[in-house]
């Protein structure tokens, strides 16, 4: 079984965000990155159907240089090996043309199964999977906590609102999209980081797959929101907040 | 040119949010001065046509199929292009559920066009409207503007309120698309729910939420602790019960939980839509963060900047001081 897994590299969770001069977009100079967090769960659960079935997991990573680290860490959990849409101008495609672009890069690859996450940290669109799908004409569902490999398909757990689940059936290839939590995470080995080395990380652009970026929607300006609550803000060392808080609990919500 | 705001129900009944989205739809059509016809689509939804031709808008429209009994991505993304095309709309507005996730991508991409997904509010300008939508998980905003047309858009929860809705009357009309040589892949099962909840923290009075500030397993004693001397229950935020660090019956979320209690502690949590949704009702909320731009703030009564590690331990001999 050939699985594609769509991954994201994206500035790291908690990191102090700057806006950028131009308002655009972030100041990214002192950021870190990493792997988009369900990203993750999605290549684990691809390792582990892999390891179940055979076969190998391909991953793809549209972004600037520096995503290689990302997918030598892909790589280094265990993927086999890696197609690289090396862009710096991705934020001039929208959400749709960027489907484009990994529908071309992974249509090309003819996987049984695309995993992607369900939603990346920064952009949150929470669309590319779908996106994809439709592109490529296959089937898919979202939201997704458990996969399971059928005779005549797929069988996996979508999650619905409110704790409830559902369970979907489905022919393959198909594309899923994973939600957080599905599985738990391997750590890279150190000789997993040493093969990583060897594996291959083919590079594409986004010329050579014939998609042009489009902005169907505009990213016009980027801004810190408005706060629209007054927050009472309990100031001083920590037993000085604690005492504040005790006090506006007991006298004026009247809850202690 | 019209407004379509396509609703969601599920058993004959409306999602909540369906009607927060019909308002927005009323809104947009003020603006614009464009008419508003909304949908809502399954089976048999003649009574919830019903139910929505009482407010003022320009007409309903009942989509009805024996193959939307059950959602399946494919049956709605079939019927929805079908009515699209039908009504010529040039805005069309769903609302941010998890069952619009699964097909409005889809949808949008049979148009060539974009979906602006999980929007939170917009502005007209000289040449148009401005969406307004989050990045990073509500830390910054974004606006983006709409090329052409359909524009396809879907609504945050809680991003507009349902009582703002006017009302009034409109005609309903019960259409059926057409879905010969539609083919549908996803085969659905009932839904479920995993286990029945032991613990009801839609019921308590007081709650301590921790997140994952709370670092590892470990520290959760810490704030159990401050739940023990208040009286409260504990919760939590999604990544702690992923993790297993406490069951998943204690996640407050649009996955799990909704609370309204008294006062809602929220300890190391950064406050994302799917948590704030859910919990933004309580009568008072209690922000701990050490990042004084957390998201939870913006809904917080109460904040205290400051690390967890020294505040709740703080805050647990003042309440047991006060307790004497
Ligand atoms: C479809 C879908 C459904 C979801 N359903 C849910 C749901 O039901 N419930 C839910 O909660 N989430 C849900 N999520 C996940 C949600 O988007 C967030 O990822 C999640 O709520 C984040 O949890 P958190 O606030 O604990 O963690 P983080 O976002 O990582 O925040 C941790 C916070 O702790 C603070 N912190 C760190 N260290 C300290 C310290 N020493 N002292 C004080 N503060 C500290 C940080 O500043 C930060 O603000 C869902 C997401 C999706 C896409
Ligand atoms: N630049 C990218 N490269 C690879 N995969 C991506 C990229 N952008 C988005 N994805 C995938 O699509 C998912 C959803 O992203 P989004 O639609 O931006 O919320 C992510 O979790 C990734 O799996």
């Amino acid at each position: 079984m050939k699985i594609l897994v769509a991954l994201k590299q994206v500035p790291a969770r908690d990191s102090v965000l700057k806006i950028d001069s131009a308002g655009r977009w972030l100041d990214e100079s002192d950021l870190s990155f990493e792997i988009n967090e369900p990203d993750a769960y999605a290549l684990e659960a691809a390792l582990q159907l892999r390891d179940q079935q055979g076969g190998e997991v391909v991953v793809l990573c549209a972004g600037p240089g520096r995503a290689v680290t990302s997918i030598r860490e892909a790589l280094a959990k265990g993927a086999d090996r890696a197609l690289h849409i090396e862009e710096d101008a991705l934020g001039s495609y929208d959400s749709l043309s960027l489907g484009r672009l990994l529908a071309a890069a992974a249509a090309a690859e003819q996987p049984d199964l695309i995993l992607t996450g369900l939603q990346s940290d920064d952009l949150g669109s929470g669309q590319s999977g779908v996106v994809m799908a439709e592109l490529m004409g296959l089937p898919h569902a979202t939201i997704i906590m458990a996969v399971e490999i059928t005779g005549s398909g797929l069988r996996v757990k979508r999650e619905l609102e409110g704790g409830w689940f559902q369970h979907v059936s489905m022919p393959m290839p198909a594309v899923l999209t994973i939600q957080s939590g599905i599985n738990k995470l391997r750590y890279a080995t150190l000789m997993g980081i040493k093969k990583a080395k060897t594996k291959e990380i083919r590079k594409l652009s986004a010329s050579e797959l014939g998609v042009p970026s489009e902005q169907g929607a505009e990213l016009l300006r980027v801004y810190a929101p408005q706060r629209t609550k007054q927050t009472q803000m309990l100031t001083g060392t920590a037993a000085e907040q604690a005492g504040q808080l005790v006090e506006k609990l007991r006298f004026e919500v009247r809850a202690i | 040119m019209s407004i379509l705001v396509i609703t969601e129900q599920t058993g004959g009944r409306l999602h909540p949010m369906s009607l927060e989205t019909l308002a927005a739809g009323q809104q947009l059509g003020r603006q614009l001065g464009l008419p508003v016809r909304t949908c809502v689509f399954g089976k048999s939804v003649a009574p919830l046509a019903g139910e929505l031709a009482a407010y003022r808008l320009d007409g309903v429209v009942a989509l009805e199929h024996d193959l939307l009994e059950s959602y399946t991505a494919d049956a709605a993304t079939a019927a929805l292009e079908w009515l699209v095309r039908e009504s010529n709309a040039s805005y069309v507005l769903l609302p941010h559920t998890y069952q619009v996730r699964d097909f409005a991508p889809r949808l949008a991409t049979r148009f060539g066009r974009v979906l602006l997904s999980d929007v939170i509010g917009w502005s007209k300008d000289g040449e148009g409207i401005v969406f307004g939508r989050q990045l990073f998980q509500g830390k910054l905003n974004a606006a983006y503007r709409a090329e052409g047309g359909p524009v396809f858009v879907s609504l945050q929860a809680g991003a507009f309120r349902a009582d703002t809705l006017e009302p009034g009357g409109a005609p309903v009309e019960t259409l059926a698309p057409p879905m010969e040589g539609v083919s549908i892949r996803q085969q659905p099962e009932p839904p479920f729910r995993e286990s029945a909840r032991a613990v009801d923290l839609s019921a308590a009075d007081l709650i301590v939420a921790v997140g994952r500030g709370i670092k590892e397993e470990g520290n959760i004693p810490l704030a159990q602790e401050l739940a023990d001397v208040l009286g409260a229950e504990l919760a939590a935020s999604r990544p702690i019960c992923d993790n297993g660090w406490l069951p998943m019956e204690r996640q407050v979320g649009s996955s799990g939980q909704t609370v309204s209690p008294k006062v809602y502690l929220a300890v190391g949590i950064s406050g994302a839509i799917q948590h704030q949704v859910v919990m933004k009702g309580s009568k008072c909320v209690v922000a701990i963060n050490k990042d004084a731009n957390a998201p939870i703030f913006e809904i917080a009564d109460y904040g205290i900047v400051g690390d967890l590690f020294e505040v709740l331990p703080a805050l647990t001999d003042a309440v047991k001081k006060a307790k004497g």
